[in-house]
């Protein structure tokens, strides 16, 4: 489709772009004790804007401004959900960033950025997303620049990041090389008909690996993930497990289904067999040590933010696991678990940050007793931790169950058994959290007053976290209508 | 007249180098140096692969948004740099490590 016939395709993210240099030019006017009127405003964008992308949902699948990016209804589906965890951590900032409209902004950034990433088709676009979001990613963990650790987990995040983009981008100009064309699909065409040699595009395949599992912290590219997440902001911690993460996932997937998967087959179910990339194999040894890794290293934290961390790089396994079967129904699956994730992950993450300034710790030592001090708060922990387990009848069972069901139902026993195993293992340091909440109790502590905006907003990450592990069927409907690709069907 | 391979393996050259810079720098500015350095691997490669594979101009225009990138990166990893630097009065990265368990 030709550039100008595009536009009318293109509008969330139009609209998302004139917001932003709205609210840019509107904070200059406003005064320094009303700046949270732009957070607002950037809230407000949001709702739009997920509406709007919602609108989308009916077009049939097309290419946007001669092939540079595709709209179809997997992207339009991850592009609800970036702009929602978006979304949710506006509400999460406001009460600690109340007059830093520059921060709203920058979200918002990353969301066009985001955007982007879910819908690219040209290895370019891949590029620049993706700088997009890290570029303003390393920014935003080091927002609190007076605060030591913020900036070390910045530099951290920054040299990691511009490294593995780096590395990425030489990938790519392999399989430029390799294949001619820089649009994914024509690269896959290129790939299937010409037949290349299996070495230069395995090289190519294991770099452009290390870009994109940076971004959604694989192993063994999760190098980052603990000190950034204990230094950064924690609403920034939280969005970067959730927004970037399911952004880096929608990427992986669309180009897996280029390189891999074969068109001609009927579904996006089997893997290239003529280029002998080995690719469901080594998909499965990178999800089996991300997640035994997450887990093992999770289990000796004493913060619970970089708890988190490690907990998250564990829950990527488990995705990167139903991604080996690499059929609809693992897919499905991958989205259905992000949408459960989203909301139980932000939950504990609310959690820590409406205690953190109360308690002025972010050890877990320091929630020793909280089930007695703030009990709606601990008990709303408990069920984020076990939702977040995948114990019934919580949301993150549910999750797990598809994710499993995708693996066995492809006869691979064996990673469902490892996956099996690091459940339980993370039962321990989640049920640890519970066990200091609810168990140990100190003695003559005062009750913790937790404000009511806090309060609400866990109570609304909480709905969610209960409801979807009892009635889970319209969420996967939807997801399932999601599952349209413009190629690789 | 100059083939394929020549710049191909130049650029693999100049990737290794990057590569070793970021592994034994100590200082950030330095392992900065190294990034540039594959990013200008990266645009040979492109370049190269423009005039011999696909007769277009597709790749050239990949070096030239790299580059620009390149420099947008380095604008923002210098301002981090030099933010933890007002605090810590130091860029070596093996003595940034508050954070360690």
């Amino acid at each position: 489709m030709s550039n100008l016939n595009s536009l009318q395709y293109f509008i969330p993210e139009l609209f998302l772009i004139v917001a932003i240099l709205v609210i840019i030019v509107v904070d200059l006017f406003l005064k320094k004790n009303k700046k949270i009127v732009s957070a607002y405003l950037a809230a407000l964008t949001l709702v739009v804007t997920i509406f709007l992308a919602y609108q989308q949902y009916g077009y049939s699948p097309a290419l946007l401004f001669k092939g540079m990016i595709v709209l179809d209804s997997f992207a339009i589906f991850f592009k609800i959900i970036t702009a929602l965890s978006t979304l949710i951590v506006i509400f999460i900032s406001l009460p600690s960033f109340r007059t830093k409209a520059e921060y709203y902004v920058l979200l918002l950034i990353v969301t066009l950025g985001m955007f982007l990433m879910v819908e690219v088709n040209n290895l370019l676009m891949i590029i620049i997303s993706m700088e997009m979001v890290g570029l303003i990613s390393y920014v935003l963990v080091g927002f609190n620049k007076h605060d030591l650790k913020s900036s070390e987990a910045s530099l951290k995040f920054m040299l990691y990041g511009a490294t593995s983009t780096a590395v990425m981008a030489f990938g790519f100009s392999y399989i430029y090389g390799i294949s001619g064309h820089l649009n994914l699909d024509v690269i896959q065409q290129s790939l299937i008909i010409n037949q290349p040699q299996a070495l230069p595009l395995f090289v190519a395949f294991m770099m452009v690996l290390a870009g994109l599992g940076y971004k959604i912290a694989m192993v063994p590219f999760h190098f980052w993930v603990p000190d950034v997440y204990e230094g950064a902001p924690t609403p920034i911690t939280a969005f970067l497990s959730v927004g970037p993460k399911a952004a880096g996932l929608a990427l992986l997937i669309r180009f897996l289904i280029t390189l891999v998967a074969h068109p001609s087959a009927g579904n996006a179910a089997n893997f290239i067999q003529n280029v002998s990339i080995h690719a469901p194999l080594l998909l499965a040894a990178l999800a089996v040590a991300t997640m035994t890794l997450g887990n093992l290293s999770a289990l000796m934290q004493k913060n619970i933010k970089r708890m988190l961390g490690y907990s998250a790089i564990a829950h990527v396994g488990y995705m990167l696991m139903a991604l080996v079967v690499f059929n609809n129904q693992g897919i499905i699956a991958v989205m259905f678990y992000i949408v459960v994730y989203l909301f139980m992950n932000f939950g504990a993450f609310c959690v820590v940050e409406s205690l953190t300034d109360k308690l002025g710790s972010e050890k877990i030592s320091a929630y020793t007793g909280l089930g007695y001090r703030a009990p709606f708060t601990a008990i709303a922990m408990a069920i984020f931790m076990f939702s977040l387990t995948g114990l019934p009848p919580f949301a993150g069972f549910i999750g797990k169950l598809y994710l499993f069901a995708a693996v066995i139902n492809q006869s691979w026993y064996i990673l469902a058994l490892i996956g099996l195993l690091n459940s339980v293992i993370s039962l321990y340091y989640y049920a640890t959290v519970v066990k200091v909440m609810f168990l140990n109790r100190q003695e003559n502590a005062p009750p913790l007053r937790v404000a009511l905006y806090n309060k609400l907003l866990i109570g609304a990450l909480l709905i969610p976290t209960l409801v979807l592990g009892l009635y889970w069927s319209p969420v996967i409907n939807f997801t399932s209508r999601s599952i349209g690709f413009l190629f690789g069907k | 007249m100059i083939q394929l391979p020549s710049f191909l393996i130049i650029s693999a050259i100049v990737f290794t180098l990057g590569i070793f810079t970021i592994l034994y720098k100590k200082n950030a500015v330095g392992i900065l140096m190294g990034v540039e350095l594959i990013l200008n691997s990266v645009n040979l490669n492109f370049i190269a692969f423009a005039k011999y594979v696909d007769v277009g101009i597709n790749g050239q225009l990949v070096a030239i948004f790299i580059i620009i990138l390149a420099a947008s990166e380095a604008a923002i990893a210098l301002a981090i740099i030099l933010s933890l630097y007002r605090e810590r009065a130091t860029i070596d990265v093996t003595l940034v490590d508050e954070m360690k368990d």
